[in-house]
């Protein structure tokens, strides 16, 4: 029983009903079966691409990626896998982390983490395919 | 964070081990988990030797034998004796469960081992305080809750509405699911537990409510539905034989039927 618990004269069901429920939570929840789902489709070919890729130079990744149907599988791929990690990390971090700043601010660096992660991969895809 | 280790004044040290009855042919060791809250002392637990041929075959016959002949004050909640009131879950040989209807001889290997529930507050020795877990039911509201007039007779429900209930309305609130539930340990506060959301999957599949949409709303909440995970502890767990995961599971899709 946390200290909190213990020392509040609250009753059981105040506590209990405490600030409401937030009304959210099926949105995440719904997303993160369509990325599962998104990302099972798509590992397949993605790993097809990535053995293709294998021991070629830049230009020959490039002419690769140049494939309009590589490149948007290769796309959907991080978009659906960066946002999996963005909603599974905060999972994690709701489940043990308990300190609520310290919660707040993981959350806001896991959201950092993941839109950085993807923009960066996006945006060194495109480069390649595009030759630009 | 999550606190992954017992407080230092909840940690288990030494025990006694109490003799062995005279003249019993055939023992059985127990070890049980003690804790007093007035002598100021750190959890122990201590040995007991019960007669094996002097008592019923179930663990909580056992408990009853230790008090009786050895020590008075063990103290266990314990009713009906027959699986039906939930009053001696209890944490037996590393699995929650019933006392009255786990049978000592179906733990194998050495000593019956008997720790109260998990990570609960504990009153005295094998009694947890469920006080949050009431209170947790409490808000769910368990009762029939309608608009329209009253009938003059019963609220009516088709045979087939009334077998959609089959597998929830068995719950006995023994808790050994939520207290089994790593999701419930580290956020009993928040997050409803698999008992409480077993008993609101039996209200919103129930026909003749008509607060559904009410109740999940209620639900609709990060840490009060979503922190399940679906471990299934809870299924193996029940002593019932039922599944809160899967209740659980449908309300999570009510949810999104109810969004697209």
């Amino acid at each position: 029983m946390s200290n909190a618990r213990a020392k509040s004269m609250r009753t059981p069901l105040g506590r209990v009903r405490n600030l409401g429920a937030a009304h959210s939570g099926t949105g995440d929840f719904w997303r993160q079966r369509i990325t599962a789902v998104a990302m099972t489709l798509l590992i397949v070919p993605v790993v097809v691409v990535v053995i293709m890729l294998l021991g070629r130079n830049q230009a020959g990744a490039a002419q690769i990626l140049g494939s309009i149907p590589i490149a948007v599988i290769m796309l959907l791929f991080v978009i659906a896998s960066c946002w999996h990690m963005k909603i599974g990390m905060q999972v994690v971090i709701e489940d043990y982390v308990h300190n609520e700043p310290l919660k707040l601010v993981a959350i806001m660096a896991n959201n950092f983490f993941a839109v950085t992660v993807a923009l960066a991969s996006i945006y060194a895809l495109i480069k390649l395919s595009t030759g630009v | 964070m999550a606190e992954f280790a017992l407080p230092k004044n909840s940690q288990i040290t030494g025990g006694k081990t109490w003799p062995k009855p005279a003249g019993a042919t055939e023992v059985r060791e127990f070890k049980v988990y003690r804790w007093n809250p007035d002598d100021g002392k750190n959890p122990s637990v201590d040995t007991y030797y019960v007669d094996v041929n002097d008592c019923g075959p179930m663990v909580l016959d056992g408990l009853i034998w230790i008090k009786n002949h050895i020590d008075p004050s063990l103290t266990f909640r314990r009713s009906c004796r027959e699986g039906v009131c939930g009053s001696c879950a209890m944490n037996i040989d590393g699995q929650n469960t019933l006392a009255c209807t786990r049978s000592m001889h179906d733990v194998k290997d050495g000593a019956v081992k008997i720790n109260p529930l998990p990570h609960q507050p504990v009153v005295k020795d094998l009694v947890p305080d469920l006080t949050n877990f009431y209170a947790q039911y409490a808000s769910i509201e368990p009762w029939l809750k309608t608009t329209s007039p009253t009938p003059q007779k019963e609220w009516r429900q088709s045979h087939e509405d009334r077998e959609k209930l089959d597998g929830l309305y068995e719950c006995i609130l023994c808790a050994c699911c939520s207290t089994s539930c790593p999701s419930y340990w580290w956020n009993s506060e928040r997050y409803l537990g698999p008992a409480a959301l077993l008993q609101a999957t039996r209200w919103v599949k129930d026909s003749r409510d008509e607060a559904t949409g009410e109740r999940l709303d209620n639900l609709e909440d990060p840490f009060r539905l979503y922190r399940c995970h679906t471990i299934m502890n809870c299924a193996k767990a029940c002593p019932k034989g039922l599944n809160p995961a899967e209740a659980i599971a449908e309300l999570k899709l009510k949810l999104v039927e109810r969004q697209i």
